[in-house]
């Protein structure tokens, strides 16, 4: 079994923003929310760096541990869903994420928030597999297919890499030796506990 | 010539990369390229800040936190600080009052009922009282609920139940907030004259209130006890509806971390403040004879005042009499 992790590697990532829309066109995202967003530090300035983060399918994932319904589980490649169903908005789980990747629809009075809805790693949801209303909750099961997230495949630098994490690593590791520097794997302190010596 | 052409290419391209690699291969260690400012690691960026920030091209500001690691401290509070806090201080303090109830029973009116009633909360008092308290347990089990309701009611009711009953614990949450805020400031208006502290103040909480024994202190309309329950609700409500607005419209008054703050505040306070009020409620009702008249029906038993509130009684008596001040007064049956 893999383990499912995303890795973004800085140096490469030129903020063209192709996963972003990669993912909205994957899942038909609804209008607002932002599964997958690139951020860019330093900008303008040296040291610039474009980092591409979305939900990171931390090893014990905190979303999981605040939910107040009990709503998120793990699937056995990883990666942290949710149901839809039982999702009840209360916001919870955006406070408790490193990563900012649970978004909210806005739906009612005040700030109310509707569904949760964050990037599933491209498999879908409690739902069965590749059907309509997983698709309509969830958006694409890419993995259920055998391919990994489109974001990854998308990206034209191959910055972002998706995938089980010792392989990603390795060519990571690879990419640092080859070209002698590299800053280090974005969020996997913060996710899994883990850092990659560069 | 022309069908010769591909092979000249391939041959020259071919040499070439193997000029030009080959020396590159050759020499080691390979001297690396860095990038303008040097590597840049979150690592590094997160020793001198507590979170990474940057531009982004959605026009969302904050989207544009990259890592914010202090998720997972609130994370810790979350889930295994405020369930203690919370724990300790409400069954702590029905622990207290159960303990109290078996060692004192209910406090009695001594020289029994007089049967003469005089008039202690009018009709607009008990109704400020009822809106915030009927606001208030509302807002407290839906609160609870959120925060306890997966280790209670979850594993006895099962995901879909517990999902729905919490969904509209959540729009009850936050629809009674308003008429909770109101009575806040209502309570504030038509109850502060008689809640400022003075010394017959210190003389009751000296005694205990009378509550160890030892006899009944003197009290005006609202004794020592009161005026702390008065100042919990004001203040504490105060406070508890800023922390829960900035909660109720996320991210228009606080970025992220100004939202994991209110809600701690929010939280702790909250469950603090249903402690104090468990006191409330059971010395009006269940821990006191004739005290709960004073906000059901609003008239109270001229004995249970003297007793009580000796002071206010006096005052009340004295009004009566000058024609001109009106009754308060009036006889029952």
């Amino acid at each position: 079994m893999a383990r499912m992790k995303f890795l973004c590697d800085a140096d490469r990532c030129i903020e063209c923003n192709a996963c972003v829309t990669a993912c909205k066109n994957a899942n038909e995202v609804p209008w607002g929310i932002n599964r997958r967003r690139v951020i860019t530090i330093n900008d303008g300035k040296p040291g610039e760096r474009s980092i591409s983060m979305a939900c990171m399918h931390c090893t014990d994932p905190p979303c999981k541990a605040v939910c107040p319904v009990d709503c998120f589980y793990q699937t056995d490649d990883g990666v942290v869903l949710h149901s839809k169903d039982l999702c009840i908005g209360c916001g919870y789980c955006f406070y408790a994420c490193p990563f900012g990747a649970p978004q909210y629809p806005r739906t009612s009075n005040f700030g109310s928030r509707g569904k949760m809805d964050k990037c599933t790693y491209c498999s879908g949801g409690p739902e069965a597999d590749l059907s309509t209303a997983e698709f309509i909750k969830y958006g694409a099961n890419r993995l259920a297919q055998g391919k990994l997230p489109l974001c990854a495949e998308m990206c034209s630098t191959k910055a972002l890499l998706a995938g089980d994490g010792e392989i990603i690593v390795q060519i990571y590791k690879e990419r640092v030796v080859k070209r002698g520097y590299g800053s280090g794997a974005w969020g996997w302190k913060t996710a899994y506990n883990e850092t990659i010596a560069t | 010539m022309l069908s010769r052409f591909p092979f000249i290419l391939v041959a020259a391209c071919a040499l070439s990369l193997l000029l030009f690699t080959a020396p590159s291969l050759l020499a080691q260690p390979r001297s690396p390229t860095p990038p303008v400012g040097g590597p840049v690691s979150a690592d590094q960026l997160l020793q001198q800040l507590p979170q990474i920030r940057g531009r982004v091209a959605i026009p969302v500001p904050r989207a544009s936190v990259l890592i914010q690691p202090r998720g997972r401290s609130w994370r810790v509070f979350h889930e295994a600080t405020l369930p203690w806090i919370g724990g300790i201080a409400i069954i702590g303090m029905l622990v207290v009052l159960a303990v109290f109830y078996l060692w004192r029973g209910r406090l009695r009116v001594r020289s029994g009922f007089s049967g003469v009633a005089i008039l202690r909360f009018a009709a607009f008092e008990r109704f400020v009282h009822w809106l915030t308290a009927v606001s208030f347990v509302i807002l407290a089990l839906t609160g609870l609920n959120i925060t306890f309701g997966k280790w209670v009611l979850l594993p006895l009711m099962g995901n879909q139940a517990f999902s729905a009953l919490t969904i509209w614990g959540k729009y009850a949450h936050n629809f009674f907030a308003w008429p909770f805020m109101l009575g806040v400031i209502l309570i504030f208006i038509i109850w502060i004259k008689d809640n400022l502290p003075n010394k017959v103040d210190a003389n009751w909480l000296r005694k205990g209130g009378g509550l160890l024994g030892g006899g009944d202190p003197p009290a005006e309309r609202f004794n020592a006890g009161q005026k702390i329950i008065f100042w919990a609700a004001v203040l504490g409500g105060v406070v508890l509806s800023l922390s829960g607005l900035t909660l109720l419209f996320p991210f228009s008054v606080a970025a992220i971390d100004g939202m994991q703050t209110a809600d701690l505040v929010h939280a702790v306070l909250a469950q603090l403040m249903i402690a104090v009020f468990l006191a409330h409620i059971y010395i009006g009702t269940l821990g006191m004879e004739g005290a709960f008249d004073a906000m059901g029906t609003g008239e109270v038993d001229l004995n249970w005042a003297k007793q009580h509130h000796d002071l206010w009684l006096e005052e009340e008596q004295a009004k009566a009499k000058s024609p001109d001040l009106g009754s308060r007064a009036a006889p029952a049956g």
